[in-house]
């Protein structure tokens, strides 16, 4: 399969003003092109830290990742919405490409048809305090497409959204990326969302973490995350991961 | 609307005219009071004034035009430090911000300065700056320039981790960051911190006219005390919780129209 981004033997160390906080041991790893990979394991495990290096916001103490892309455009979600209060929607989801300074007309009226193909064209001039809260977190998946990336960084997406939302917001956002054929690397600490959206599983020890194990994931009537819930393996995929994790409650 | 609605809204205007109603017969109740008590001689009118004697003064200070005088001399100090000591603080503290290192440098001496009573400087700041309005301007900036600075860095240092992390992952420079991040998230603290300001700087132009000038309301206040021409003194005073008040009420207009 063609790899898209490769990440050889990262490490991060965090240093406190007392410590040394070691959070990636190491971790190497493949990322094929098109797919959604999920980083999972228990917080505070330091893979939120993977995907701020990949995201060029951190960097890493050791190790290096490469492209097999030039100037790769990188597309990162956050934990929140984090859109801006006093900006429209429409406001908000051009923001990257103001500061990108790829403001144009053309990619405006991507940024429009984006809204119009994702329903939330009739909103574009409303505040985000109007929205709810999936509708919220679809808008900022709608900024970071605007920037059209080669690959797309999910930091625990829904987490701030209730269980209602969380599932059909995490339906929409899986439509949207296999519709955008976008490659995916997605952090997530539910073991059930990630076997439901992924098409591979990278379980992460604890802290400092490393790559555990690896689950390339098939299964029957592969469809939309609601449905794959519903799908065998499901549940032999959730125990062993859950295994894997050695979380103890 | 129902007839239970219309009740109750009448209820709440009437209830807001009572407290109207009863704050003017405060204000009227003390006039009164103050007037009777001076007439009769209970208390000394020579030393606590009167209402009468005041109306009789700030008479003699309108014919003579000199009350617009004192009244726009303190408004256009007040004007001049209030303008300059938000923008000040607003450019100072974006340099702080900028500059994180600078910021902890500084930070122990911005918190001694700010405990610091200002009117302790006076003295100095008179043979620095002179005795002329440029004393009383720095005397109200000694006041209202800090504040300013630590409620709109503040501000600056309040805004969210994760817009931030958003903005730098699209790429985004300092400059970028601040122009479409930390200002206007911080437009609220910056505008709340106006009425903050004002009122510094009132005391700061009233205080400085204590210390060094010619005309004024702190100026109309002083004099009379010196002269011990306390109808003076209650005029100047009464003025000022006037102004005051305007300039106030002013403030929290702006900040309305502007926060909405």
């Amino acid at each position: 399969m063609n790899n898209l981004l490769e990440i050889h033997h990262i490490t991060k160390n965090y240093i406190t003003d007392k410590e040394e906080i070691k959070a990636i041991k190491d971790i190497t790893l493949q990322v094929h092109k098109g797919e959604i990979l999920t980083l999972v394991g228990s917080s505070g495990c330091g893979k939120s830290s993977l995907l701020s290096i990949l995201a060029g916001i951190d960097t890493a103490t050791s190790g290096f990742f490469q492209f097999h892309k030039e100037n790769p455009v990188i597309g990162y979600m956050l934990q929140n919405d984090a859109l801006f209060p006093w900006l429209t929607i429409y406001q908000n989801a051009l923001l990257g490409l103001k500061i990108q300074k790829k403001d144009t007309i053309e990619n405006q009226e991507y940024v429009k048809e984006l809204f119009k193909k994702y329903k939330l064209e009739e909103f574009m001039n409303k505040k985000p305090s109007e929205l709810s809260g999936g509708m919220k977190q679809r808008v900022a998946l709608i900024r970071t497409l605007a920037i059209k990336p080669d690959i797309l960084l999910l930091d625990e997406p829904f987490s701030a959204l209730d269980y209602q939302s969380r599932l059909a917001v995490s339906d929409d956002v899986f439509n949207i990326i296999k519709k955008e054929n976008i490659t995916t690397i997605m952090v997530s600490h539910d073991i059930a969302e990630a076997i439901s959206m992924s098409d591979r599983i990278v379980v992460l020890s604890k802290r400092p973490c490393y790559v555990k194990k690896i689950y390339d994931i098939h299964l029957t009537n592969k469809k939309n995350p609601i449905e794959n819930r519903k799908a065998p393996e499901f549940k032999d995929y959730y125990n062993q991961i859950w295994k894997d994790l050695d979380i103890n409650v | 609307m129902s007839e239970q609605a219309k009740s109750i809204i009448k209820k709440k205007k009437r209830q807001k005219f009572f407290i109207i109603f009863v704050q003017f017969l405060i204000v009227i109740g003390f006039f009164l009071g103050w007037e009777y008590l001076a007439q009769n001689k209970i208390i000394n009118s020579f030393i606590f004034s009167s209402p009468s004697r005041i109306m009789e003064t700030l008479q003699g200070l309108i014919i003579t035009g000199e009350l617009w005088e004192h009244i726009l001399t303190t408004l256009y100090e007040t004007i001049l430090a209030f303008t300059i000591g938000i923008s000040a603080g607003f450019v100072i503290a974006i340099i702080l911000y900028e500059f994180p290192i600078l910021a902890k440098i500084i930070d122990p001496f911005l918190t001694m300065i700010n405990s610091l009573p200002k009117v302790a400087l006076g003295p100095i700041i008179i043979i620095w700056a002179g005795a002329n309005t440029k004393s009383i301007i720095v005397m109200a900036l000694l006041i209202n320039l800090i504040v300013s600075i630590m409620n709109i860095y503040n501000g600056f240092q309040g805004v969210d981790e994760m817009k931030i992390k958003l903005l730098k992952s699209f790429g985004a420079n300092k400059k970028q960051i601040l122009r479409y991040l930390i200002i206007p998230e911080s437009k609220r603290t910056i505008i709340s911190s106006l009425k903050i300001n004002i009122s510094m700087t009132l005391i700061g132009v009233i205080m400085g006219e204590f210390l060094v000038s010619k005309k004024g309301i702190g100026y109309l206040i002083i004099y009379g005390t010196q002269v011990f021409n306390l109808n003076l003194v209650m005029t100047g005073i009464l003025v000022l919780i006037l102004l005051s008040f305007i300039i106030y009420e002013i403030v929290s207009f702006i900040e309305k129209k502007l926060s909405t």
